[in-house]
């Protein structure tokens, strides 16, 4: 049995009288893709929220390894090793490319900003390196030759592996990937499939995948969590989940159930 | 609709723009004549007896009209006949007026001194075609220009110098005045104390269209070639070599004004850390310059309230220090706040500072209204920095040293974590940016420059006052960087000369500088809201070669998906 990287323990979030998440407990196994799917407005969103800390968990713990993180600043749980992308995607996007990754690369840097005023030997080394990293990166990305330009101005497709490059940069243990092929057609979706499965490969990584089309997270996931409404409706392998009675009823009637039952 | 009506519909809307256009800079120079600037410019000669301030600013009006109503291939020149023409329509319309009805006591500019310059002493149903004539050529002169590179060649460089030295005749006679012998001589023979003499004019025209000329034939094929960034730091040397070589040459008035540039340069590399980089508006920044100076004064001073007599050198550093310490302090109570509201928090804090000054309670310690006195000079060895041109210097080395300081961290870590948070703070502490530390390091470091600034204008001055550390300061600050260009060190020093500068220059025209600078901020804003000279992107990617550069030029052409 592996063990368990993530556990988040009935989690609740309320927005003022809306309730977003009620009751929500699910683990996440080291090593494995685990995906998190429902409807739109599910709460699948706020249940990454609530474990980066962006949003402080009205109610419930979260625990990453033998850490309790839920009250934490995000910057702390990034360092503890969790990182995320973004539904709509967040670059920083009047920054160039490569920029954007030596941001990610924050928390393994160590020079002073002294160092830097006075370019200390140690800060020319540090930078270096963090330079030479970034450039691998650039190009497990597929952005070799492209980290000058403004991260504005990448093709949707680049802007969406750079941010995954954003976050491996912070060397994470959990990755979230908030609906990465969002607004892709089959053939982009494929091979943003085909670099998920390259970036676990490489980086030994636990996944944490919300996604919208079935073929992906059925062909990919270990384990699927399903959520509607804020509260969990069902959990198992994805061929256990796809049976399940309530799943079907939760997407019936949405475009998504055409794929679902069939696939 | 066929091709034929397509083309006619086409060149109608075309006219009307031209039509339009004029009518605009016609109202602007309506405008003008209605507040009394144009009487007021009408009063200084450029060219003695030849062509007054105001003649001038009326021609280029009607000129810049018909340069702007030509841009179309076809019916340029006629387009910008029209365009002048329409230029000058308001203003022949209101001589008819004034000469029907008497408009001075609602208008009280409205003079008959303003009627004569409008008709030029001609009964007004002649003058009024007459000005219209003058606007249709103006405008068609405008539209060459536009139209035919060579004739701007020719004329612009001539015209743009003889317009210099008119307008800032004051200033070069000063810096003239000292020299006898044959400067002094070509001196007299092209000005009087009113303006260019006549022959004056002609003899910086030729002059300088020649010079021009052969400069260009000699440098145009090579500048050409050059890369923009290149040409950029040519043209920086060159600025460079004259803000150092020129005080010296120019004496203290120009002096003085250059050291005033040289603060709002200091505290502008300061303010942009924290607004530029980091993105943190701040309305609150002359605190940390009030502080810089109150603790040089309270340092230094030969004054009953002063709590020591170091040397200013040894009170500098200390000043900084203090300045620091305010800057965290103050960036403690709005850690949490953000965009508009930030900016009234800081705009609180600022006059926090000011108000603690001028209370009874800060009196005793800080001078209240009255301010400290007697601040020494600095002295190196036996020398003291006594004059404005030296303080200059003092200002320049402090100046190239913050710029080089704000450079270095600008390429640091914690420079791409400022711009991180500038571009998504969220982001960026998701990504493990400390926010607190971050912010907090913006404002003590942003806060150090304007501590040096204020400590070198509280020994400039030799007396500091409350009444010296208002909101305004604040405001020309950030309105310099905006100007300049966000972020962008070159365009904080553009932005201190175009804002700070120029209306020093124009100081003759009183409260009308103001209106000068508001116009400035408009247009800045409707044409380059980028910036005079907006900051680079970063070229990181060691391996940026031909390769990148073609992907880059390519760039804007891939379809942005949001
Ligand atoms: N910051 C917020 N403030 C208020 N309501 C929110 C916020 N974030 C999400 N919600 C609400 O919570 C519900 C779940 O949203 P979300 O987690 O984004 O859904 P999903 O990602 O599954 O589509 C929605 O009704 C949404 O409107
Ligand atoms: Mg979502």
């Amino acid at each position: 049995m592996a063990k368990t990287l993530l556990s988040v323990c009935n989690v609740g979030m309320r927005f003022g009288g809306l309730v977003a998440l009620s009751d929500v407990s699910f683990d996440v196994q080291e090593g494995s893709i685990h995906s998190v799917i429902g409807p739109n407005g599910a709460g699948k969103t706020t249940v990454f929220n609530c474990i980066t800390q962006n949003l402080r968990p009205s109610s419930g713990e979260v625990w990453f390894g033998d850490e309790r993180i839920d009250g934490l600043k995000p910057d702390r749980v990034a360092a503890l090793g969790i990182s995320r992308t973004y539904q709509n995607i967040r670059l920083f996007r009047n920054i160039s490319a490569i920029e954007n990754l030596l941001v990610g690369m924050h928390l393994h840097l160590r020079s002073s900003w002294w160092g830097a005023v006075l370019n200390t030997p140690f800060t020319r080394a540090d930078e270096r390196a963090a330079h030479e990293q970034a450039l691998e990166l650039l190009q497990f990305v597929g952005l070799r030759g492209r980290g000058d330009m403004l991260a504005r101005n990448l093709a949707y497709g680049e802007q969406r592996r750079l941010e995954i490059g954003r976050a491996l940069a912070t060397r994470p243990r959990l990755l979230l990937l908030d609906e990465p092929t969002a607004g892709m057609n089959p053939r982009e979706t494929s091979e943003m499939m085909a670099f998920v499965e390259r970036v676990r490969a490489r980086y030994a990584i636990t996944l944490l995948l919300i996604e919208h089309q079935m073929r992906v997270v059925m062909s990919m996931s270990d384990r699927v969590t399903v959520l509607d409404h804020g509260t969990k409706i069902a959990e198992g392998k994805p061929a256990e989940v796809q049976r399940d009675p309530a799943v079907i009823a939760a997407y019936l009637g949405t475009a998504a159930a055409a794929h679902a039952v069939p696939a | 609709m066929t091709a034929v009506e397509h083309g006619r519909a086409g060149a109608a809307l075309a006219w009307r723009r031209a039509a339009l256009v004029g009518l605009g800079f016609g109202a602007g120079a309506l405008h003008l004549a209605a507040v009394g600037v144009l009487l007021m410019l009408h009063q200084r000669w450029i060219v003695i007896d030849t062509l007054s301030l105001g003649q001038a600013t009326v021609l280029l009006l009607a000129g810049g009209a018909g340069a702007m109503a030509a841009r179309d291939a076809d019916a340029r020149l006629a387009r910008g006949a029209l365009a002048g023409l329409c230029a000058t329509l308001p203003l022949a319309l209101l001589s008819l007026a004034m000469d029907a009805v008497t408009l001075q006591p609602i208008f009280i500019v409205l003079t008959p001194d303003l009627q004569a310059m409008l008709t030029l002493g001609m009964p007004p149903l002649l003058a009024a075609p007459a000005l219209l004539l003058v606007g249709v050529a103006a405008g068609l002169l405008g539209a060459a220009l536009r139209a035919i590179p060579a004739l701007s060649r020719a004329l612009l460089p001539g015209a743009i110098a003889v317009l210099i030295a008119g307008v800032f005749q004051e200033l070069i006679q000063l810096m003239l005045q000292q020299y006898e012998g044959p400067v002094g001589e070509a001196r007299d023979f092209v000005y009087t104390w009113e303006g260019l003499t006549q022959q004056g004019a002609v003899t910086v025209f030729v002059v300088v269209t020649l010079i021009a000329q052969l400069a260009g034939r000699a440098a145009r094929g090579r500048v050409a070639a050059m890369e923009p960034a290149r040409r950029r730091q040519i043209w920086a040397g060159i600025a460079l070599a004259a803000i150092v070589i020129l005080p010296a040459a120019a004496g203290s008035y120009i002096g003085q004004v250059l050291m005033l540039v040289g603060l709002y340069i200091l505290m502008g590399i300061g303010l942009n850390l924290e607004v530029g980089l980091a993105g943190l508006l701040d309305l609150g920044f002359v605190a940390f310059f009030a502080v810089g100076a109150y603790s040089t004064a309270l340092l230094t001073a030969d004054a009953p309230n002063a709590l020591m007599h170091l040397s200013y050198w040894a009170a500098m550093p200390i000043s900084v220090l203090l300045a620091v310490c305010v800057g965290v302090l103050f960036g403690l109570p709005v850690l949490g706040v953000r965009g508009d509201y930030l900016a009234v928090a800081t705009m609180g804090l600022g006059e926090i500072v000011r108000v603690i000054v001028l209370s009874d309670f800060g009196a005793p310690l800080l001078g209240g209204a009255q301010g400290v006195l007697h601040i020494p000079k600095p002295q190196i060895g036996s020398y003291t920095l006594s004059s404005p041109v030296a303080l200059f210097y003092l200002t320049l080395v402090a100046a190239a040293i913050a710029a080089f300081i704000a450079w270095r961290l600008e390429n640091s870590r914690l420079g791409r974590a400022w711009m991180a948070l500038r571009d998504d703070e969220d982001v960026a502490q998701a990504l493990g940016i400390n926010l607190v530390r971050s912010k907090l390091l913006a404002y003590g470091l942003g806060a150090a420059f304007a501590g040096l600034a204020g400590s070198i204008f509280a020994t400039m001055l030799s007396s500091v006052y409350p009444s010296s550390f208002q909101l305004l300061i604040s405001i020309n600050v950030l309105a310099l960087i905006i100007v300049g260009g966000m972020g962008s060190l070159p365009g904080v020093v553009l932005g201190s000369v175009v804002l700070i500068g120029l209306p020093e220059l124009l100081r003759e025209f009183g409260e009308y500088r103001y209106l000068f600078y508001g116009a400035v901020l408009v247009v800045m804003m409707r044409l380059r809201p980028e910036g005079l000279w907006p900051s680079d992107v970063r070229q990181r990617e060691l391996h940026a070669g031909d390769e990148t550069a073609a992907l880059d030029a390519g760039a804007d052409l891939l379809p942005a998906r949001e």
